[in-house]
């Protein structure tokens, strides 16, 4: 994986709360038993009318919106099902940050794994964040924070997560290193 | 030693490594459920760092999410070449790396969450995961399981472990004895309603008190089935005889002096006395009516009989604002009563609600009834094995002389993979768990309710109150 240190760009406002990773990426595009080429598929039944054509109100689809990679969304983004396509249609689409009052867990985790910084800010910034589509972000992973004009804010992120971001390591290799202490837990055969 | 919560128990019994303020915990895994959705990519990571599965043993997988559910369907024979493709990726995986298969059209086929149980490798104390959300499921039975991403199901491939901050705990003790016709879904869906969607987040629910013990192994899995729907990582309920009982009657249970110590320590798994939780909630089980969503998320739900909610009542203004386009999707208006409402679909299954209990409740209101004329009923048994007893019981031959479809098993119309779906437009009373935009089909509307009030929307062709028809 890229490391990531800093994230500067526009951001795309997605207001609503509650957006559910069916909103993300509708089922009917996890038949795939790869995992690129699902941004075409990110937000599908939001960002294309029935004939697949985009409609004009949908905010990924404002030309503003070009190029941006920081997602601004509603408080509770990602909730519902455990589809990591949701996280790889986000970053495949060209975001790199998702910004909100809350994130659901799994696509918390889920997100971490590929890339896709979970940014969690106080409900005055968020609302600030959400009132001002297109505003340019900076996002520091060194200082885990989020600035912006007259806008900073700290972050929580995991030590250990932002330690696997900032130096482009994947959790896998960290737990094959566990190797020998989880022969000796399987040796003491406590788990029932 | 500090008194400890179910939870505290299963979490410290299965640390690997203790979790510091750098690192997380390294949690091991007991049992690891594998289907065809959520499993390709991780396999794939497998491959391309030419590793193998730790403890093949400890997985188990079967087809559910994209299996067709049409009657006497031949194997493979599927219309949708990519789902096909799906499937015969996840019989190479499962070969390839010595992983116990169900396949589609085999005995031990169904949903995954129902035949973990049914088969008895769902058991109490035991760490579970799956690339499915639904799997806080196995918590019913006292075990600590939980939805997993794709990037983690290559972890517990190749490690039999996953890294994990250890969650906060909340008690929901649910008290009283729920009124005839009220159901577990119902309580469960009280729940959401009353907590919300994000309600649960960062944490690991209990549900207790007596209306909780009260209830069979089945209703105790729609309960912690939904636990996901609130936020929660995952849901418990201690294991107590009702619990022991179930598993007796399961082929891969302990056996014999075995299972004499098996229950020994299973009956050591419920909270100590005074064990602190993160956060409570209280409900009265008694005050419980049945419910039904009205909007896009599990937690939009009231009582069947209760009305629209109007969004001019509500303050915040990004609830209001969620409100008004849930309406605006549903094509509902505010103050209309639920009950009447029409319906074209009423889909009966899903990890939820697709039990043997779940099919005898919706065969008790539909027996000797007629489906509505103009809407189309799905019955769908979560496993061959529900599918066997049902038949055995002759309950699909009442679905059938209603009116009914009685289907094979799968995860069917509650995630609309396999060609079981709503067109845009339809409304339909499910069972399932998610009535999100589009869940069910494109354009497709959903209420969420009991397989009793599904029942009684097939044949009535409207929301209804199932306990009109039951008397």
């Amino acid at each position: 994986m890229e490391p990531i240190r800093r994230i500067v760009s526009r951001t795309v406002v997605l207001p609503q709360r509650d957006v559910d990773t069916d909103q993300i990426i509708p089922a009917r595009y996890l038949k795939v038993t790869r995992r690129g080429g699902l941004g075409e598929a990110l937000f599908a039944d939001w960002r294309y009318d029935k004939d697949g054509k985009p409609r004009s109100e949908f905010p990924l689809n404002d030309p503003k919106s070009k190029g941006a990679q920081v997602l601004v969304a509603g408080a509770n983004f990602g909730c519902g099902s455990s589809r990591e396509h949701a996280p790889w249609a986000l970053r495949d689409y060209g975001f790199r940050a998702v910004v909100s009052s809350s994130i659901a867990d799994i696509f918390r985790t889920n997100a971490l794994k590929n890339g896709l910084v979970p940014v969690v800010v106080d409900a005055a910034v968020h609302d600030r964040l959400l009132a001002t589509p297109g505003i340019e972000v900076t996002i520091d992973l060194d200082t885990r924070t989020l600035g912006a004009d007259g806008i900073r804010a700290s972050f929580p992120l995991d030590p250990f997560a932002r330690h696997c971001l900032m130096n482009g390591v994947d959790e896998l290799g960290y737990l094959l290193e566990q190797s020998k202490a989880i022969s000796e837990y399987e040796e003491a055969a406590c788990a029932p | 030693m500090k008194p400890r919560t179910l939870f505290e128990k299963v979490w410290d019994a299965h640390v690997v490594r203790r979790e510091t303020a750098d690192t997380p915990a390294v949690l091991y895994v007991d049992l690891h459920l594998v289907h065809e959705v959520t499993s390709p990519q991780a396999f794939e990571v497998l491959r391309e760092r030419g590793l193998r599965v730790r403890r093949p043993d400890r997985a188990l997988a079967t087809m559910d999410h994209s299996t067709p559910t049409t009657p006497g369907a031949a194997r493979f024979a599927i219309a949708d070449a990519q789902a096909a493709a799906q499937l015969r990726q996840l019989e190479q995986n499962c070969q390839d790396f010595g992983i116990e298969l169900h396949a589609l059209g085999s005995e031990g086929q169904g949903i995954v969450h129902v035949i973990g149980p049914e088969m008895g490798v769902t058991q109490p104390g035991r760490t579970i995961v799956c690339g499915d959300s639904h799997t806080s499921t196995h918590g019913a039975f006292g075990a600590l399981a939980f939805g997993i991403g794709t990037s983690e199901v290559a972890h517990v491939l190749a490690t039999q472990c996953v890294l994990q901050r250890r969650p906060r705990t909340l008690e929901v003790r649910v008290d009283g004895r729920l009124r005839p016709g009220v159901t577990a879904k119902d309580l469960i869906l009280a729940v959401i309603a009353r907590i919300g969607v994000g309600g649960g987040s960062g944490h690991v629910i209990e549900f207790s008190g007596s209306a909780v013990r009260v209830l069979s192994m089945e209703e105790r899995m729609t309960v912690c089935n939904m636990s996901i729907e609130a936020g929660a990582r995952a849901g418990m309920i201690a294991p107590d005889d009702t619990t022991f009982e179930y598993l007796a009657r399961t082929p891969r249970a302990p056996k014999e002096a075995e299972w004499e110590r098996a229950v020994a320590r299973w009956r050591q798994l419920p909270g100590d006395p005074g064990a602190a939780f993160d956060g409570s909630v209280r409900i009265d089980g008694e005050a419980l009516e049945p419910m039904i969503t009205y909007g896009t998320n599990p937690g939009m739900a009231v009582p069947v009989g209760a009305y629209v909610p109007d969004p001019a009542a509500v303050s915040d203004a990004a609830a209001r604002a969620a409100l008004e386009k849930a309406l605006r999707y549903m094509d509902l208006r505010p103050g209309q009563p639920l009950l009447g409402q029409r319906v074209d679909v009423v889909f009966i299954g899903s990890c939820t609600n697709s039990r043997i209990e779940d099919l005898r409740g919706a065969a008790k209101v539909m027996r000797g009834r007629k489906v509505a004329e103009g809407v189309r009923v799905l019955v769908v048994p979560g496993s061959r094995r529900v599918k066997r007893d049902a038949e055995a019981e002759g309950l699909d031959r009442i679905f059938s002389e209603a009116g009914a479809e009685w289907r094979e098993p799968g995860c069917s119309m509650c995630i609309a993979m396999n060609g079981d779906q709503l067109a845009p437009g339809q409304y339909a009373v499910s069972t399932s768990n998610r009535n999100f935009e589009g869940r069910q089909g494109k354009g497709g509307r959903t209420f969420l309710a009991s397989p009793l009030t599904a029942a009684a929307a097939a044949v009535t062709g409207r929301i209804a109150d199932a306990r009109e028809l039951l008397t």
